[in-house]
């Protein structure tokens, strides 16, 4: 049966309108957070650089896409149009009447629904991840920056066998089907309902790291002020170990009817312990090197006169220093991690097939790219990703230039 | 000097150690073991006839035991036999790290000197509109892995024009098959060796010694070549012999896109098998490779640069 197909021109258009929510929302933060600029510190210098505006606005691009998803999306990323199978961009499914802007998969489904979808996944995960990775590299990265020494020796060295490993090969040793499905009985299964897996072992090992240390960072301030101390320190864990009890052990706890349901996919559970696993190291090596370079300083040698705490001269001297080149390197290694989740989708390995991520859309639509007819499935969620990553490289630049000016 | 090289050689014994002990761990865990039983037996063994195989062909050895004499034959140079080839490990191997070795030459030959002269010409005069859009350029092409400039000139060169081929045959190499893959692999690597030689260039413009030589009234060109080069090339050194592990991955990558049959595709073949022999062979060469590019990067720095004196 012969689809009726939208013109080029009709695709740039429809396309452009359906991202409608997106270009208001960019406009109201982008106009609105000139006006506010000099509140902004370091983010709101980026107005400054044509750089690292262009970054920015590429991030929110996609951030507002992830967070309007459902109104963009015209269906769902796994539902079927059976006769739009291999359709080329702009063709109009009979049945519903819907375009298909940029074409539909082998399987009929709509590649731009799943794009958008992908950003989703992508940007939960990729954040996430760098995030943890970062509370890993800081907590074990000051104290061997900062004492050197025996600790220093074990950390680095641990540190460069994990990156001396190819990532690649790191993965197909996790992020498989028997490495997820291995579980062993112990005391854990009677206590939480579930067994001890590698990834479980990882993920507990791994987010345990940001409740040290945001409760290492509250002792070392306020050890006088026995109300804020117990506040915080309070707040933390609880929050701390609900989110950590629910991602890592799939606890769902619930008060009265509502659930406060954290619990992960062990797919995505497997493939977020990973990613941290793989850029946790990389973090280490520079806040490692940053805290060798500022405990020089002769600010901490004010604070070792003063009598403080190692911990104290760390987290509130040492790290607020660093945070310049700390955050340039997150945003490149948010991007480095958005990189990394696409080899593992294009590898097929973690995440289900049929999610909508886009690595695993290259996968699936690389087998099909040497004809210029569907060509498209692989190449629409390829440029998605590169993209949100050039966004996030543009912004890291723009925001190293600005800080470069001081 | 000596005493360095032989501490970090140490060190690598013993990371390589830790690593194949770490990979041999992962291998034989009860469910990649019943993979293998089951591809090697067949697919509808029964859970006593998958004990019993193993149980036959030495996989339920205590762990320890069964580490030490593959760790003890590979030292000997027998690194065992492949269960997808069917063929001792030795010969399956060098085949394919030649395919890798030729694919890697040229995208050596591509990306290096491709980066430096970008680097250089955007570092020689910082902020001018050349520095400005090369930037961008090499910031564009960092921000696109293998997987997606793969598909890209896929679609461009060979589903569209139709200039290349988007699968590349170990059999035959031409211009024709191998110009994508090379491309694919250098342009992610080259952007960023790129940025840092711009960024060792530009420094070394601001020095003193490249003001007097253009106080003293010499040609800028002149200045480029003869002074600032030779200095603004000691970082860049580092940075592509670091690249290597990053390459590794990179040939993961394009040898399966690609259908190139080298070293990456051995070793997703031998990961999915969970070919233990093979994948621990792998993973040896995998390492040593990162691990030796860091120890002449170095060396390599040190003799560089006179003012680095190593511990």
């Amino acid at each position: 049966m012969e689809l009726e197909y939208l013109t080029t021109g009709g695709i740039i258009a429809e396309s452009l309108s359906r991202f409608i929510p997106v270009w208001i929302a960019l406009a109201v933060t982008l106009v609105g957070g000139w006006f506010v600029r000099d509140r902004l510190s370091t983010f709101g210098r980026l107005y400054g650089s044509p750089v690292g505006l262009a970054g920015i606005t590429l991030v929110l691009f996609w951030v507002f896409t992830a967070l309007f998803a459902d109104m963009i999306a015209v269906l769902e990323a796994r539902e079927v149009a059976f006769l739009m199978k291999k359709a080329q961009p702009g063709g109009i499914d009979p049945q519903s009447g819907i375009a298909f802007l940029w074409g539909g998969d082998n399987l009929g489904r709509d590649v731009f629904s799943r794009v958008v979808y992908g950003s989703r996944v992508v940007l939960i995960i990729a954040p996430a991840a760098t995030l943890i990775a970062y509370m890993v590299g800081i907590t074990l990265g000051l104290p061997a920056g900062y004492n050197g020494g025996w600790i220093d020796s074990v950390l680095s060295f641990v540190a460069n066998l994990v990156l001396a490993f190819p990532v690649i090969l790191l993965f197909y040793l996790l992020v498989t089907p028997e490495i997820r499905a291995l579980q062993y009985d112990t005391w854990l299964l009677g206590w939480m309902g579930v067994g001890w897996s590698i990834p479980r072992a990882m993920a507990a090992f791994f987010f345990l790291f940001p409740i040290l240390f945001l409760t290492i960072m509250w002792f070392t301030k306020y050890e006088k002020n026995r109300t804020r101390l117990l506040t915080y320190g309070g707040i933390t864990a609880l929050v701390g170990f609900w989110i950590y009890f629910g991602i890592a052990f799939g606890w769902e706890p619930k008060i009265g009817e509502i659930p406060l349901n954290l619990a992960l996919d062990p797919n995505e559970l497997n493939v977020f312990a990973a990613v941290v696993f793989a850029s946790s190291p990389g973090v280490f090596r520079i806040v490692r090197g940053l805290t060798m370079d500022i405990k020089t300083r002769d600010y901490v040698a004010a604070a070792q006169t003063r009598g403080e705490r190692p911990w104290y001269i760390m987290l509130w001297e040492i790290l607020p220093n660093a945070r310049g080149p700390l955050i340039v390197d997150a945003c490149l290694r948010i991007g480095y991690t958005t990189i990394l989740l696409g080899t593992l989708g294009f590898f097929g390995l973690g995440l289900e097939p049929e999610s909508p991520d886009w690595g695993s859309m290259i996968n699936h639509g690389r087998q099909f790219v040497r004809l210029a007819s569907t060509a498209h499935m692989a190449l629409f969620p390829a440029l998605a990703l590169m993209l949100l990553v050039l966004g996030l490289n543009l912004m890291a630049d723009g925001l190293r230039e600005e800080s470069l000016k001081d | 000097m000596l005493i360095f090289i032989l501490k970090r050689l140490g060190v690598i014994a013993l990371s390589m150690v830790c690593l194949t002990l770490v990979v041999f761990y992962m291998v034989n865990l009860d469910p990649n073991l019943e993979k293998i039983a089951k591809t090697q037996g067949s697919m509808r063994m029964t859970d006593a006839e998958v004990e019993s195989w193993l149980e036959r062909n030495g996989y339920r050895e205590p762990f320890l035991e069964q580490y030490g004499s593959w760790l003890v034959n590979f030292v000997q140079g027998d690194m065992g036999d492949s269960l997808r080839f069917q063929k001792p490990v030795e010969e399956v191997m060098p085949e394919r790290l030649g395919y890798t070795g030729i694919l890697m030459f040229w995208v050596m030959l591509v990306m290096v000197p491709g980066a430096l002269i970008i680097g250089v010409l955007a570092g020689m005069r910082e902020g001018s509109t050349l520095d400005r859009s090369l930037s961008v350029a090499s910031i564009t092409s960092t921000s696109a892995p293998e997987y997606v400039t793969g598909i890209l000139f896929t679609v461009i060169f060979a589903s569209t024009l139709g200039w290349f081929k988007g699968i590349a045959s170990t059999r035959e190499i031409t211009f024709e098959n191998f110009t994508l893959p090379v491309l694919t692999m250098s342009i992610y690597g080259m952007g960023y060796i790129a940025r840092m030689t711009r960024a060792s260039m530009a420094e070394v413009m601001t020095s003193q010694y490249i003001r007097t030589a253009r106080l003293k009234g010499m040609a800028f060109r002149q200045v480029v070549l003869k002074h600032a080069l030779r200095n603004a090339l000691i970082a860049p050194f580092t940075v592509i012999m670091l690249q290597f592990p990053w390459l590794l991955t990179g040939v993961v990558i394009v040898e399966a896109m690609f259908n190139y049959k080298g070293f990456g595709w051995l070793l997703v073949r031998a990961a999915e098998n969970n070919d233990i022999d093979l994948l621990l062979a792998c993973s040896c060469v995998a390492v040593v490779v990162v691990l030796l590019t860091q120890l002449i990067s170095d060396i390599g720095y040190a003799y560089l640069n006179p003012r680095i004196r190593v511990r």
